[in-house]
């Protein structure tokens, strides 16, 4: 077999927590091939192990069938392997040309040749259709684009192997379009991809092979064209896995938050919210769909008091709660899921059991008089890591130090735990794995059971239109249509939420 | 496991410290010193009587505030480089209630501490309330209150407190944390109650910081603004609280040479360092109150120590100095022995 990549039995160990156990994978050239796990199932720790920012404690790495010893960086570069990573690494102020060369920049008398470095460049990006501009500057393009800077820079340094780290966690749904076109033609040039993720869909598109992890653990390798994402998710979380999720209809009672008339500007001082009307009622999840910069993020603000609003009212339960402060609208029974966790959600340097008591700290049996009751805290923190299913080695560790879908879990913990009457639940899953979202949708089904009033916000219409019991389509400012998720389909919500309301659409 | 986090977390400071004196030694040599003479010569002149273990504590005292006060504005997340101005308000506040009130003991020395402990504070808000309501870097305001700090006491020492006189009266012995006792069991050194001062402080600043409500606030601002908001808590209340307490600390710093050390307030050409100095105090107690203590207890023996070795073995004060800028260098580039520590676990195994 023609393999250029063999990472064989490898086993990589942190203080109290094996990452990688016993893992095989091998990558033929010229495939894309996904590994695919859970958050926090070790598949960053392997791609390190590959890339050379850690050692293993057991295994062999072989590279195009010679047995490599992967000790930095820079030998994963001379072995042709390159590592797009999630979070990317380019300096905002410099060119494109610029941020690929950073590091191996073309010398003429000592001077940068940056002519020489662009048309290069500019015949890198033509060969694989990455359509990058190389003088534009990093702030000036979208992340997308930086995306593509990241890719172009691995094949600068002469790439053969790309690993790409969940890529599409940041992209639009268009730009996944043209990444999966990039994909297939570097694969087409000879190239070979692994792809990090674990969006099933992805897989059964672009990938011909797919390594499975879970807990550490390798469970095996398949052909993506012999399987189906329903076995790959079983395969992944280590049961069945519902995509759909279960639910009874609605039984909404009486109206627990409603907008009138709400203007809302943004940090520039233009108005993004125009004049919005909307009611929640207990009992029902009401789903905002809309593209990303209609006024959706603006909304949330001033509903929970982080935004200051222009004009109109915001009642809970009749009372006014408009420009009332972040504190005060909690006290008022509003919970808030952040749709950023780490800007919002959480405090990264602060244990998880502290966090877990972000807005409660000051009541009792937290604190009495003033002073911090740990004991009490950290009894219910544990209590929480247990009913949500938070993985960490124990309450004590860093938020820092937990994957993004645990992290989640403690938010939603701390946020449900509460017992408010309104979840505002923005963004809930972004970028959790298939096992976290079905526990994230049961749990937030579960609230509205219990009477509670949901208000989603999703960029995902697939669940906007599995959890909503009513959807309020959001464009420009402003709710342009209400529609049941049975009566309408997604084509018909790409549309609303486009700006074209249909006649069968009431809107308001 | 051969080292855990924390005992990393401990031993770099103490190899920073090991490294600085090594290379003060190698540099020494270099210069014709002989480095175990002259080494000697600081431990005595530090530990070496009574009068100068005395001597070494009373400069401990002020260390330990002003770098306490540093390290509270560190751990809410703010640079106070401004404690060096504070320190100087603090100063001339507790010496002012002390020359001009007549009272009880019991009434003049609390009021005359908390006087500087006040003007410390107040040198605090105003970098605070700037940077909370106007979003002005604290660092560009504290280094001008510094200034402002410097020669607004100047002044009034020669024109409000005094007629024209380079230096105060001395303070009323009621007002005084000068101490026969302790003075005279360290053989008349200016050691004085003030010690006691810092470490009752030290523990505030642990159990304001680590065990109340408010605490817990100061330090997620500190780490995190966004999620602070989000949590119902006044960002800018508590960057305006931080820098008052953090001044608090500094203007006691200033009455532990007022009410202690001298009794009086001169007039001043420059900076007296505590305050900076102070900065290199927090930094290699790695912010906390335990950790200050130890880093103060250094520095002051350092200091004082450096006093008898050139007397003793010839060598300069100056070389003290960069000794102890030698320290703080290796502590500021931590992260090396950080990474020599993890290269050397890898190896280890």
């Amino acid at each position: 077999m023609d393999y250029v990549i063999e990472m064989l039995n490898i086993r990589k160990e942190f203080p109290g927590i094996v990452a990688n156990d016993n893992i095989n994978l091998q990558v033929k050239k010229g495939e894309i091939h996904a590994l695919l796990g859970e958050n926090g199932a070790g598949k960053s720790t392997l791609m390190n192990v590959l890339f050379g920012l850690y050692q293993p404690e057991k295994g062999e790495i072989r590279v195009r069938g010679e047995q490599a010893n992967i000790t930095d960086p820079n030998i994963a570069n001379d072995l042709g392997i390159g590592m797009v990573h999630q979070h990317f690494m380019l300096v905002d102020t410099f060119t494109v040309t610029e941020n690929i060369v950073l590091g191996s920049e073309p010398k003429r008398m000592g001077q940068v040749n940056l002519k020489r470095a662009e048309k290069e460049v500019q015949e890198l990006s033509e060969r694989y259709g990455l359509n990058v501009d190389p003088r534009a500057k990093i702030r000036d393009i979208s992340v997308g684009m930086q995306q593509r800077v990241e890719i172009l820079k691995t094949l600068y340094r002469g790439a053969e192997i790309l690993i790409l780290d969940e890529p599409t966690a940041v992209l639009t749904p268009q730009e996944i379009k043209e990444l999966i076109d990039i994909m297939k033609s570097l694969v087409s040039e000879g190239k070979s991809i692994i792809l990090i993720t674990h969006k099933l869909k992805e897989i059964m598109e672009v990938c011909d092979r797919c390594t499975v992890i879970r807990k550490g653990q390798g469970i095996g390798t398949v052909e993506v064209s012999e399987t189906n994402p329903t076995e790959l998710a079983s395969l992944m979380v280590g049961r069945e896995v519902s995509f759909s999720t279960e639910k009874t209809p609605a039984d909404p009672k009486e109206t627990f938050l409603s907008i009138k008339d709400l203007r809302v500007k943004d940090v520039r001082g233009v108005e993004m919210v125009k004049g919005l009307n909307l009611n929640v009622r207990a009992g029902e999840i009401v789903g905002i769909a809309g593209v990303d910069g209609n006024g959706q993020s603006e909304l949330i603000e001033a509903i929970t008091g982080l935004r200051k609003t222009e004009s109109g009212d915001i009642k809970l339960h009749e009372k006014a709660i408009t420009n009332l402060t972040p504190r005060k609208v909690t006290q008022s029974g509003i919970s808030h899921i952040p749709q950023d966790r780490h800007k919002f959600g959480l405090v990264l340097d602060f244990p998880v059991g502290e966090n877990m008591v972000l807005q409660s700290y000051y009541n009792e049996p937290f604190s009495k008089n003033g002073v911090m009751n740990f004991k009490n805290i950290y009894k219910k923190a544990n209590e929480l890591i247990e009913e949500y299913d938070v993985r960490t080695p124990d309450a004590y560790t860093k938020a820092r130090a937990l994957s993004g879908g645990n992290q989640q879990k403690a938010i939603i913990g701390r946020e449900v735990d509460r017992s408010p009457d309104l979840i505002i639940a923005a963004q809930p899953t972004r970028g959790l794995d298939v096992g976290a979202i079905e526990f994230i949708h049961k749990k937030l089904i579960e609230e509205r059971d219990k009477g509670r009033a949901v208000l989603l916000l999703s960029f995902e219409l697939e669940e906007i239109m599995n959890l909503s019991d009513r959807i309020a389509v959001m464009f420009d400012g402003q709710i342009v249509a209400e529609v049941k998720p049975e009566e309408t389909n997604e084509q018909d919500l790409g549309l609303l939420m486009a700006g074209n309301s249909t006649s069968k659409a009431g809107g308001e | 496991m051969l080292f855990s986090n924390r005992m990393i977390n401990i031993l770099i400071p103490i190899i920073s410290v090991v490294l600085g004196l090594l290379s003060g030694a190698i540099i020494m040599l270099v210069f014709g010193y002989n480095p175990i003479e002259g080494y000697a010569a600081l431990w005595n002149g530090a530990f070496g009587d009574s009068y100068f273990l005395g001597e070494t504590l009373r400069q401990v005292t002020p260390y330990i505030l002003s770098g306490l006060a540093v390290a509270f504005a560190l751990r809410t997340g703010l640079l106070n480089i401004g404690v060096e101005g504070q320190v100087f308000v603090g100063w001339l506040a507790s010496v002012a209630v002390g020359i001009s009130f007549d009272l009880p003991m019991i009434i003049h020395l609390p009021l005359a501490i908390l006087a500087a402990a006040l003007a410390g504070a107040f040198w605090g808000f105003i970098p605070g309330i700037l940077k909370a309501k106007l979003g002005v870097h604290e660092v560009i305001v504290t280094i001008m209150m510094n200034y402002i700090a410097l020669y607004i006491s100047n002044d009034i020492v020669r024109n409000v407190l005094t007629d024209g006189e380079d230096r105060t009266a001395e303070i009323a012995p009621s007002a005084s944390l000068a101490s026969e006792w302790l003075a005279s069991m360290t053989y008349f050194s200016r050691l004085h109650y003030g010690l006691i001062v810092a470490l009752f402080m030290a523990l505030v600043m642990w159990f304001v910081l680590n065990k109340t409500t408010r605490g817990f606030e100061l330090r997620s601002v500190g780490f995190n603004q966004n999620a602070s908001k989000y949590a119902g808590m006044s960002v800018g209340k508590n960057i305006v609280l931080a820098m008052v307490i953090s001044g608090a600390f500094a203007g006691l710093a200033g009455a532990m040479e007022g009410l202690g050390t001298f009794g009086y307030m001169n007039v001043k050409s420059g900076f007296t360092n505590i305050g900076f100095d102070g900065i290199a105090v927090a930094l290699l107690g790695a912010n906390m109150a335990l950790g200050v203590v130890l880093a103060a207890f250094l520095f002051g023996t350092l200091k004082i120590g450096a006093l008898n070795m050139p007397t003793e073995a010839g060598v300069p004060t100056e070389l003290v100095e960069i000794v102890i800028a030698l320290i703080i260098f290796f502590v500021a580039s931590s992260y090396i022995i950080r990474w020599a520590f993890l290269r050397f676990k890898k190896e280890g195994k």
